[in-house]
């Protein structure tokens, strides 16, 4: 080891502290680096390795009913490769013990036996029905593992009015539904909503289906056009209630996991960025520190000959180090969070299996970026070190200029005290440390605020849905439209406080070149027990003829009111009418349109029917109603309110919860790391006077007020910048995270400010702490004698 | 305090008896102080003279409340100095000493008034920093910054800084010890007129010999020891020095 080396080492140890505080920044951006990549990577690998095994259709086509021998017709479609006639149905399931019913979607299983062509069913335990056994059943792996429901027990099933009880022969999932959330949800709710295979003879029974099918899945040709494909198996369908066939980028499933990994990715580039920034600004500050107290040992290196390509290197090397070190904390900090973010997926996306890997990219990654934020941030200080002709580096620095600041040239001169003037003035001459130091506080309580967003915003969503859009307690859903008569009934039913209609027809909705595939809820008049709402949460009820529409909409369509949009019926008469845009709604979830419950059946010529109904329930009534319900074959499906968000919340609780902690605590890094470093290069600089003043009889108190007033006065003036930048910053990850699918509130409630900057003051006044212990090991002796 | 000129007034201002000062450097101990008996009276202006190592400044930083000796008393009035703790020190030196140091350690972002201001503030009955300043002749630079000023005018600002809160006693560790001789005489001036107008009991450290003849008493330090005590049968003005 060289010389120069020994002293950059022992240079490091000597501000080990700071030199730690910085490598913890930088840990921090490392480990959410990491985290992120390495669980988009694990997730892309399985996510890739599953839709391959279990086969995942490029197309699916929804219909009403078509024979099995139209099946050669749709194979024939130019680039079809295979085509998987199916049965899909909404069943109802009791489970022993558990108070409330559970909604499932039962698919069918290939009437030979054996596993489907397309969309295989991995088995976790068991196997698949026998072909020639009735009531057997593989159940959701999700579903099982929330009822602890094994291979062997037994539920009892309502499809279409026909109860029976199934057996468990085998517990699976499928990449066709490694996301489930029940109809019309956001969220999965794995105690609530099941997915079943089942064979399909046995379905076609209760379904009245023989030898017909009313889904199907396709496998397409490498090179083959989705889209023309659609349009052919479209076209071949209509005759029998086809909706329009989608394929992977508007399945659910497919379409939500995607969505979080874009979600993923944008946390992978924003989070680091902001560590590493206030890292290579840390590193700025206290690198020139270092420079300027060894003026005088870089003027002695360069006038023994070192060249200021060797002086930069030592520097550089220092910087290095602090990152090395930061990186490797991190990179094990990361795969530790990203081995737990893994686990949380696999909570809500199943996968059969999740291997979490720490790629060679990830650690390159975290190692390229840390080495590259600590160098740009040595940059100056490297400049400045090789600048420095020798003489001059060997000469104390000249004084510091100071004047009197703003605020006292503008006449507050007498309000402020000494200490007060010390500060300001401290502050003016060194404006660009001070606007960093200020930078990075807001920065470190923005990224606790994003900590507590996710809980806050989607609180937000359930608090809006629930109290105001809708108020139902029961939604239930009909096998086919009904007349309206059959709402009548269900109002009738004991414990059923109010019943009100409701329509859903799938439509696709065209404007221009754009269309969108979706549904038109009906509202009838007076509607109380599910309304939209417009952008201030009032209620709207939809009049005359027009179709209200969620905002998002209006984005996608490119429509504004007065437009008139097409609307095409997916199902009944599927007529194609033009309807006027009669305004916008705001909704968190989804995208869809509105029009009056009359108008609607109107449109679509198909009577005065209805698709379901919403129940408003005296309180305990519950049971006995789903009890009433089981019993009607109409009744396709039934749904509690509450009891959803109640599983939400149990399912999200702690993840949410080890989120915040997470986010907070690398926050309190970021702040540390700013707050000691700040306050040890205030003590290296100011640490004669301050020594100077103890000698005078200023108490410890008093001098550690005097360097962290200054300090306090910028954490101060740091947190509403650091509220407004943490408010900012969830509202730049909620326009990254908006889709279709759902637009995330930027709603944080006051809890979430007082957390912000009660951590902030609390992070700060530790550190502030730690500095001031070395205030009181200031040495009162030396300052009478040397001379900076 | 009566200003009282006398060379040798009854009662002491410091006492103390058989200090030593053992400092432990690396693996090496030290001998600051070997045994120092020593009074100081109310008005007197000392100068204790030694070459370096002969541990003045060591004595000073004890009496000054500033350095703990290893053995041996030290009473301020009726204050033992000798094992107060940090909090009693802080309030001796607060309350009745007056520091002025070789390199004047004025804060850089502070005015020559603002500077005695922020110790005046912390005194009982302290001078109006104007007062102090005038009274180092520098009525007409109070609002300067210290790199606006010479570093004679620095050390006057320090001394004013010193005397504002009304001090009984002021120690100087080699005040004109990085000044040239001109410059370093207005200093001397200024504090001999405030040891005489104020009766401020005045130490002077150094190790110039010709700052000796100001005194009204002078003490040789030599390893650690006093070795000799010295009263100048005639004080000559701090004007008519010269080094």
């Amino acid at each position: 080891m060289n010389a120069l080396t020994r002293k950059a080492l022992r240079d490091l140890w000597h501000m080990r502290t700071q030199a730690l505080a910085i490598a913890w920044v930088i840990a921090g951006g490392v480990a959410t680096l990491v985290m992120s990549q390495s669980t988009l990577e694990s997730l892309d690998s399985t996510r890739a390795q599953f839709y391959q095994e279990g086969a995942l259709a490029d197309l699916w086509a929804p219909l009403k009913r078509a024979p099995d021998t139209l099946l050669p017709q749709l194979e024939a479609v130019p680039g079809v490769q295979a085509a998987q006639p199916r049965l899909l149905a909404a069943a109802t399931l009791d489970v022993p013990g558990f108070g409330e019913p559970a909604r499932s979607e039962v698919v069918s299983l290939p009437i030979r036996g054996g596993q489907p062509l397309l969309n295989r069913v991995h088995l976790t335990s068991g196997r698949l029905p026998d072909p020639d056994a009735e009531g057997e059943i593989v159940l959701g792996e999700a579903f099982a593992q929330s009822h602890r429901l094994r291979p062997g027990d037994s539920l009892h099933m309502i499809l279409r009015g026909h109860a029976r009880t199934v057996r468990i022969v085998g517990i699976g999932t499928s990449p066709e539904y490694v996301y489930q959330s029940p109809p019309g949800a956001v969220f999965p709710d794995f105690l609530r909503y099941a997915v079943l295979w089942m064979n399909r003879h046995a379905m076609e029974k209760a379904l009245n289906m023989d030898g017909a099918f009313d889904n199907l899945a396709f496998r397409l040709l490498p090179g083959a056009r989705q889209a023309a494909v659609a349009a052919d198996v479209d076209a071949l369908l209509a005759r029998y209630g086809g909706v329009g066939a989608y394929g992977r980028h508007e399945q659910t499933s497919v379409r939500y996991l995607e969505e979080e990994m874009r979600q993923l990715r944008t946390m992978a580039t924003l989070f680091p960025a902001i560590f590493l920034g206030v890292a290579a600004f840390l590193m700025h500050v206290v690198l020139m520190r270092l420079l300027g107290t060894q003026r005088d040992q870089v003027g002695v290196l360069k006038a023994f000959g070192y060249g200021n390509r060797t002086l930069a290197g030592h520097y550089l090397g220092m910087a290095a180090w602090i990152a090395l070190g930061g990186a490797l904390l991190g990179i094990a900090l990361g795969a530790g969070l990203g081995r737990w973010l893994a686990h949380v997926y696999q909570e809500i996306y199943r996968f059969p299996f999740l291997t979490y890997r720490l790629s060679t990219r990830a650690v390159e990654l975290g190692l390229g970026v840390s080495l590259a934020a600590a160098s740009g941030g040595a940059l100056m200080a490297l400049r400045a070190a090789a600048t420095l002709p020798p003489a001059e580096a060997m000469r104390a620095p000249a004084p510091t200029r100071f004047g009197p600041t703003l605020l006292e040239r503008l006449g507050f001169q007498r309000w402020l005290s000494p200490a007060a003037r010390i500060a300001l003035r401290d502050l003016e001459r060194r404006p660009g440390r001070a606007l960093f130091t200020v930078v990075g506080l807001a920065m470190a309580c923005a990224v606790m605020m994003v900590g507590r967003f996710q809980g806050d915003s989607v609180e937000r969503m359930v608090d809006v849905q629930l109290s105001i859009a809708q108020t139902h307690d029961i939604e239930v859903s009909f096998v086919e439209p009904a007349p309206r008569r059959a709402v009548f009934e269900l109002a009738a039913l004991p414990g059923v406080r109010e019943a009100e209609p409701l329509r859903s027809v799938p439509v696709r909705l065209v404007h221009g070149l754009r269309s969108y595939r979706t549904s038109i809820e009906g509202v009838p008049v007076g509607a109380r027990l599910r309304r939209p709402i417009d952008a201030r949460l009032r209620p709207v009820q939809p009049q005359g003829d027009g179709v209200l529409l969620t905002d998002y909409l209006q984005k996608m369509l490119d429509l504004k009111p007065g437009d008139r949009v097409e609307v095409q019926a997916l199902e009944g008469h599927r007529r194609l009418r033009e309807v006027p845009v009669a305004g916008f709604v705001h909704e968190y979830i989804g995208a869809r349109g509105y029009m009056d419950l009359d108008a609607l059946n109107r449109l679509l010529g198909d009577g005065d029917v209805v698709s379901g109904a919403l129940l408003g329930v005296t309180p305990g009534a519950e049971p006995d109603v789903y009890a009433r319900l089981d019993r009607r074959p109409w009744v396709a499906g039934v749904a509690s309110r509450l009891a959803s968000v109640r599983s939400f919340y149990a399912t999200m609780g702690e993840s949410l919860l080890v989120f915040t902690l997470v986010a907070a605590l690398l926050g309190a890094v970021i702040n540390f790391g700013v707050v000691y470093n700040a306050a040890r290069i205030s003590l290296s600089e100011r640490g004669r006077e301050l020594a100077s003043l103890r000698v005078l009889g200023m108490t410890r108190g008093e001098v550690g007020a005097l360097l962290l007033g200054q300090l306090g006065l910028l954490v101060a003036v740091s947190l509403p910048f650091g509220l407004a930048a943490g408010w900012l910053l969830c509202w730049l990850m909620a326009l990254g995270f908006q889709s279709e699918l759902f637009r995330v509130p930027v709603q944080l409630t006051t809890a979430t400010y007082a957390f912000a900057a009660l951590t902030v003051l609390g992070a700060s006044a530790v550190s502030a702490l730690l500095v001031y212990r070395r205030i009181a090991r200031l040495d009162l002796v030396a300052v009478l004698k040397t001379r900076e | 305090m009566p200003p009282s000129p006398s060379p040798s007034p009854p009662a002491p201002v410091f006492r103390a008896h058989g200090l030593t000062k053992v400092y432990r450097m690396g693996e090496v101990e030290v001998h600051a102080l070997r045994g120092v008996d020593l009074e100081l009276f109310s008005g007197e202006f000392v100068v204790l003279l030694g070459p370096s190592g002969s541990g003045k400044s060591t004595l000073l930083n004890i009496l000054g409340g500033l350095d703990a000796p290893t053995g041996g008393d030290v009473w301020y009035v009726d204050h033992r100095l000798t094992g107060a703790d940090d909090r009693a020190l802080t309030r001796f030196r607060r309350e009745h000493v007056g520091f002025v140091f070789q390199f004047y350690n004025l804060i850089p972002s502070l005015t020559a008034r603002e500077n005695v201001a922020i110790v005046t503030e912390l005194a009982e009955h302290p001078m109006p920093p104007e007062e102090a300043l005038a009274r180092v002749g520098l009525g007409d630079r109070m609002d300067h910054f210290p790199a606006q000023m010479s570093g004679g005018e620095q050390q006057r600002v320090a001394i004013a800084r010193a005397i504002a809160k009304r001090p009984a006693v002021l120690l100087c560790d080699e005040p004109t010890g990085a000044l040239d001789s001109a410059t370093g005489v207005r200093v001397l001036e200024a504090l001999e007129q405030v040891n005489a107008q104020l009766g401020t009991t005045t130490v002077v450290i150094t190790h110039n010999a010709g700052i000796a003849a100001m005194a009204h008493r002078v003490l040789y330090l030599g390893d650690g020891r006093i070795v000799r005590e010295e009263r100048p049968p005639r004080r000559v003005p701090a004007k008519e020095l010269s080094w």
